[in-house]
């Protein structure tokens, strides 16, 4: 086997290419459950991302507005699932899980006029001067500006949740709802803000799947990301660069083993196949394996619905 | 996701079902593993459903469950589909070939009619299409068209229909090229547009220069395009995804047969068959050849073509090896449809071991 053969540049570089969308969607359901709320709506609002980013790009010609509105959209699906859970009082779970299956419903509806048309090109933000170093030019200066976007959420989430005040509230929401309520937090609003960062993260996750990653429209195309996306953030404990990390983590042995195929590495290929879960799962327990913090770590509110009682 | 988008399918088909009790229509389902939005496989078959329609309008009533997962929840997909009373289910997958077989066995009176697999009952017909015959074109001219002898392949799983197709392909392009080179990733999927995509990314970076897929997203074709390089339309002829990369494409045609089964159905001939259609039957179609296709390759492609049309050429011509070195065929000896069917080796001078 010839190792040259494998261009540990171009392998990092479509590394970030599969990892972006799972950060995106993995940090903002991490603010979402943070606050004590369990969206398994992700990948539902990934796709309706997926398909408002691609049309408003046709539309307009314009990627920027793309990006903007499968923000918009994820966090109108969003918007949906707060009303549902925050007013109603429906079950999260429940909900979440209808939020997935209309998501793939209402993205396929919308996006029939937009099925087989190719997107334009997303521009990248090549840094001049930088960007042609050999090697940390491609790795670090020349990708599209979404990517620095996913790096920048990454550090301004651990930022508002450990060193800010409202993350000190939106924790406080996460973890004792009623003793937030009793001090004078308004709960429900502080919810349902989270719940609409998370939806519009979820969007433009699926939107960087649709304009850049696999730069179509196809029906379903998110396959699953979502629920990835998810099971990142458990297996991170909640935490931001964990999350970031699982998700490079997961993108990058996606790649790799992909590669190592195309190499010819006589390994089968189911069980390369398997590796980006085991490895992700594998190490994200291990750097969470102190099961007591682990533990304090996950909101003691996850999940449960809140009453204000008088 | 695979519960859930069986349970979505689910709720689609109840609704369907609850509207259509009025006359007495023939009731002919379908299962697709894809969404039919795929613009690939499960797209062409859902075509074929609507010519079905168009064909005999309101004798026939039709309905379909999408992204229906391979395996054991497929059993489920099927046995509803069975109990509302379908007289005629179109399974479209490989992998609901047990699932089929099984039901079928609950449901005497129920007709099916599964894709590309090897197994029958009374009541369970198998059909499908000899791509192979199309993947020989498309192999002659990826063989000529390679400048870095180098060919990336996209497999989806490693099942017979799969390996029939890298075989023929390969032995193709190695007819025209000697040094050719195959480069094949599994990806253990039929569709997943972003995996597609990185599939192809990986190979292009090992020197590919002409991408081949046998899984059901266009994914790869705009990969092509944006990276400059050459592919093939699969299942559809996916021009749109990549005008300048795309040289040819595989077409499936199911409405033929379709429309066929249907009305064996209607007057009371249908009988369990195995059908294996090629070019000559026309369920397989060669799309229209890219300019970028020089003429006297074009030529040689066409003749290809209508010899195998003409049943004067078998892509599956001794002498042939096996991987291993063993002979699998003697010179001038054809390959029986059984082996085919049933194909789990590669053929000498393809590199890398076939996942078992």
């Amino acid at each position: 086997m010839d190792m040259s053969a494998l261009n540990p540049v171009a392998i990092a570089v479509a590394l970030i290419v599969a990892a972006t969308p799972l950060v995106f969607a993995a940090i903002g359901e991490l603010v979402v459950e943070k606050a004590g709320v369990l969206n398994l709506g992700v990948e539902g609002m990934m796709i309706v991302g997926a398909i408002a980013g691609f049309a408003f790009t046709q539309e307009t010609g314009s990627t920027t507005v793309g990006v903007l509105a499968a923000l918009i959209a994820g966090a109108l699906l969003a918007a949906l699932f707060a009303f549902m859970t925050q007013v109603l009082m429906s079950n999260q779970v429940a909900t979440g899980l209808a939020l997935t299956l209309f998501g793939l419903g209402l993205a396929a509806m919308i996006g029939q006029p937009y099925s087989g048309i190719p997107a334009p090109p997303f521009p990248e933000l090549a840094i001049p001067g930088l960007s042609t170093l050999p090697v940390i030019g491609p790795l670090l200066f020349a990708h599209d500006w979404l990517v620095y976007a996913s790096l920048v959420l990454t550090a301004g989430v651990w930022w508002l949740l450990n060193r800010s005040r409202a993350g000190l509230i939106l924790r406080a929401v996460g973890e004792n709802h009623d003793a937030a309520h009793a001090i004078g937090y308004r709960v429900v609003a502080i919810r349902t803000a989270a719940i609409l960062f998370g939806g519009a993260c979820a969007g433009v996750g699926g939107a960087y799947l649709s304009m850049v990653a696999a730069p179509l429209w196809v029906e379903g195309m998110t396959a699953g990301r979502g629920w990835i996306a998810l099971a990142i953030v458990v297996f991170a404990s909640w935490k931001p660069w964990r999350a970031f990390l699982g998700a490079y983590i997961f993108g990058g042995v996606s790649i790799a083993q992909l590669n190592l195929q195309a190499m010819g590495v006589a390994i089968e290929s189911q069980y390369l196949s398997m590796t980006p879960y085991l490895v992700t799962i594998v190490v994200l327990v291990i750097i969470s394996a102190d099961k007591a913090r682990a533990r304090m770590n996950a909101p003691a509110c996850l999940g449960r619905p809140f009453f204000a009682a008088g | 996701m695979k519960r859930l988008s069986l349970l979505a399918a689910a709720a689609a088909f109840a609704l369907g079902a609850g509207a259509a009790q009025a006359a007495d229509p023939l009731k002919v389902g379908f299962i697709y593993v894809g969404p039919v939005g795929d613009f690939g496989w499960s797209y062409e078959h859902d075509q074929a459903r609507q010519a079905v329609e168009a064909e005999y309008g309101d004798k026939v009533e039709t309905s379909y469950l999408e992204s229906v997962p391979e395996g054991p929840d497929a059993e489920r997909a099927l046995r509803q589909m069975a109990q509302s009373g379908h007289d005629l289910i179109f399974t479209t997958s490989f992998g609901y070939m047990n699932p089929t077989l099984k039901v079928a066995k609950q449901f005497p009176d129920v007709k099916f009619e599964h894709a590309t697999g090897y197994k029958r009952a009374a009541n369970v017909s198998t059909y499908g299409s000899r791509f192979y015959e199309g993947r020989h074109v498309i192999g002659l001219l990826a063989g000529e068209m390679t400048k870095t002898n180098t060919i990336g392949y996209i497999g989806s799983f490693p099942i017979p229909e799969v390996v029939r197709g890298i075989n023929a392909a390969y032995l193709a392009a190695k007819s025209v090229n000697p040094d050719v080179k195959f480069k094949i990733v599994w990806v253990n999927t039929w569709f997943d547009p972003g995996k597609e995509a990185d599939a192809a990314n990986a190979l292009i970076e090992q020197g590919a220069d002409v991408i081949m897929q046998h899984t059901d997203s266009p994914a790869a074709m705009t990969i092509a395009e944006e990276k400059g390089i050459f592919a093939f339309g699969q299942a559809s002829d996916m021009k749109q995804f990549g005008p300048n990369a795309r040289l040819s494409s595989i077409i499936d045609h199911w409405a033929p047969y379709y429309i066929e089964r249907v009305g064996a159905m209607m007057d009371g001939t249908w009988e369990s068959t195995d059908t294996w259609g090629g070019i000559d039957s026309g369920m397989v179609g060669i799309g229209e050849f890219s300019d970028k296709i020089p003429a006297d390759l074009a030529a040689k492609a066409t003749a290809a073509k209508e010899a195998i049309i003409a049943g004067e050429l078998h892509p599956f011509t001794g002498p042939i090896n096996k991987q291993d070195g063993s002979a699998w065929l003697a010179a001038g000896e054809t390959a029986d449809d059984g082996t085919l069917l049933g194909m789990n080796f590669y053929v000498e001078g393809i590199e890398g071991e076939l996942p078992k």
